[in-house]
């Protein structure tokens, strides 16, 4: 800890009520309430410098940091038809859809990409919490699809960062068609004997947990990250008692066999290309020789808007 | 006692009134009521044929989960011989809210694998409701691999709220054992048919439901979630779930529309519980018939067709 941290931090915290604090300069710990300065937060990856907290990290951001000089391309996704069933609950979905892609700058709630990780050629896809709850609709569907087949294609390896609330509701059943469509897709990297490693991240849940995020050949999830099929409400509804602390939890998926490892998102990179490396065959990646990570220059989060910094 | 539906109320009144006639008649001898009696049967079937004739999104939710509807302990009972229940998934449990076997349908060995609701409050409770844990799809990933390695057709009957929200079955890896049965539903070289009998509740009907022929009967249902679940969320309000009903068009009529159900099985006017019998062989009709289209494919094409159709979904959505 460096006298920031324990001097100024702490005094500018009593100073300044998050109100008056731009936004785009200074972030609030959800967790720990502890003032993080923007660019430092960014540059850990909007892991809590103080107590380790793992905020949300958009996909584009999880890529800079990823790919060897932040340098990536992205994969092409094929749009499905806009709002399949002309579903209105309050809202119409075409105006939830426009307002996520305004929030968001993104077009839907998944991002593929192919590039290189220490070296490691690669196909990534990184799903978008902040898209509608980076809930699986046609699209993420249709991005894990292209996702596998590009990286059949290149006989590449699929690494996969999953984010979901769950089904795109609506969607209605062609949301939840995405189960088996997407375990088609991990079907096909099966086939093809490449590695797919699926990397859960909070929160994970519903449909998305119970298809292709519980389907990868090893599975890593981010620390503390929440990962279910039901929800800890719709369980203590269910079974009206309270549930054990750090249930559903990562720790706890781990502990009872559910995952491979738990592992925090600052060390994500270096893990994956060892992992990776060690099923493709190839010779351990030199530390020294690796290309430095790219530095997530717009990394953001949900509760903030882009700074464009 | 015939149970009513909310909507059915008007009808329970009339086919009370006929009844109580008949057995004022049956009481006192001298009593002519026939007539009287047979103009409210008269009554009573046309409203029934009113009632059914257009039955809302909402409606069709409540027919589908009628407590009387033939379950899937009756088709298996009604339709196939010599069915040999298997059990247990060879790790922690059987689980009740499944049942599969082997059978004979028409003679010849298929697996048969469903939910099973039960009948009666006893049976309910055993059957979990038709809400399986972990182990009932890890039995059913078992049965699919034993009919793939004998060459037994498959057949799933669909009838489940969805998969139980309980802390053991969170902790044993209900998403990891939906995930893979889902997965062995593409996997295999087999026929593998699925009929929505009832409630197609969400990732637990998709496990069973993932088939190369999904059928439906006409007044059952097939979602993403229940309609009191998208209306708590998405209204905020649970009350609103006829509205949540309709948005989600989750009937079998529009989702033979959409691709995902490729065929209608009608049901007996008034609902399959109305006329079990015949309910019960119009699905065994079904199933002989998609089996029969099935029968010439090899293992490779009815795997590559499977998977095929699922990655064509969603090409078509519905008409304005
Ligand atoms: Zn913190």
């Amino acid at each position: 800890m460096n006298w920031i941290t324990n001097y100024v931090r702490p005094t500018i915290n009593s100073l300044f009520s998050r109100r008056e604090v731009p936004e785009n300069l200074w972030k609030k710990c959800s967790e720990c309430g502890t003032m993080l300065f923007h660019r430092e937060l960014a540059e850990n990856l909007n892991v809590c410098t103080s107590c380790g907290h793992h905020m949300a990290i958009t996909p584009r951001a999880r890529f800079q940091a990823l790919f060897d000089n932040g340098v990536f391309k992205e994969v092409a996704v094929p749009e499905p038809i806009a709002d399949p069933l002309n579903f209105r609950d309050q809202k119409k979905y075409t105006e939830r859809l426009k307002a996520a892609q305004r929030s968001t700058a993104e077009k839907e709630a998944m991002l593929v990409a192919e590039g290189e990780i220490g070296k490691t050629p690669i196909v990534a896809a990184a799903q978008d919490f902040t898209f509608m709850g980076g809930s699986m609709g046609m699209y993420v569907g249709n991005a894990i699809i292209a996702a596998a087949q590009r990286a059949v294609e290149l006989k590449r390896p699929l690494v996969l960062f999953s984010a979901a609330g769950g089904a795109r509701m609506q969607e209605g059943i062609l949301s939840l068609m995405q189960m088996p469509r997407t375990t088609v897709a991990v079907e096909m990297l099966k086939e093809a004997g490449l590695p797919y490693i699926v990397v859960l991240t909070h929160p994970t849940t519903g449909g998305v947990t119970a298809s292709y995020a519980m389907l990868g050949d090893i599975q890593i999830a981010e620390p503390n990250a929440l990962i279910c099929f039901a929800g800890p409400r719709v369980i203590e509804q269910t079974i009206r008692e309270k549930l054990p602390e750090g249930f559903q939890r990562a720790e706890y998926l781990l502990d009872h066999g559910m995952l491979d490892r738990v592992t925090p998102r600052t060390e994500m990179r270096d893990e994956l290309i060892q992992i990776l490396r060690m099923l493709l065959g190839m010779e351990p990646a030199l530390k020294g020789d690796l290309p430095a990570p790219g530095t997530p220059d717009n990394a953001k989060d949900g509760e903030t808007a882009p700074s464009g910094a | 006692m015939t149970n009513y539906l909310e909507f059915e109320k008007p009808l329970a009144e009339i086919e009370g009134k006929a009844e109580e006639l008949r057995a004022m008649a049956r009481a006192n001898e001298e009593m002519d009521v026939e007539k009287e009696a047979a103009a409210l049967d008269k009554k009573a079937a046309d409203l029934l044929k009113s009632l059914y004739a257009d039955l809302t999104p909402w409606r069709k939710c409540q027919v589908a989960r009628h407590p009387d509807r033939p379950h899937c302990k009756d088709y298996i009972d009604a339709l196939f011989t010599e069915y040999t229940p298997l059990a247990g998934d060879r790790n922690f449990a059987d689980d009740h809210a499944v049942m599969g076997g082997i059978a004979r349908l028409d003679g010849k060995p298929v697996m048969v694998i469903g939910h099973e609701k039960g009948n009666d409050t006893k049976s309910r409770i055993e059957r979990n409701f038709g809400m399986a844990r972990p182990e009932g799809y890890r039995k059913a990933i078992r049965l699919m691999e034993l009919a793939d390695k004998f060459g037994l057709p498959i057949v799933t009957l669909v009838d489940t709220p969805g998969a139980y929200p309980g802390k053991g079955a969170e902790e044993r890896g209900q998403s990891e054992a939906i995930a893979r049965s889902t997965e062995k539903c593409l996997q295999v070289r087999v026929p593998l048919v699925s009929v929505i009998i009832g409630e197609g509740g969400s990732g637990g009907a998709v496990a069973f439901a993932t088939a190369n022929r999904v059928a439906m009967l006409e007044h059952s249902i097939y979602s993403v979630i229940s309609p009191e679940g998208c209306a708590s969320i998405l209204w905020k309000d649970a009350e609103k779930m006829r509205e949540a009903a309709e948005a989600l068009r989750l009937t079998a009529q529009n989702l033979r529309e959409l691709g995902v159900c490729d065929r209608i099985i009608e049901e007996p006017l008034g609902g399959a519980h109305r006329d079990k019998d015949t309910a019960i062989k119009s699905v065994g009709k079904a199933i002989s018939g998609m089996l029969a289209d099935l029968s010439k494919k090899t293992g490779d094409d009815l795997r590559s067709d499977r998977r095929q159709k699922y990655l064509g979904l969603g090409s078509k959505g519905l008409a304005a």
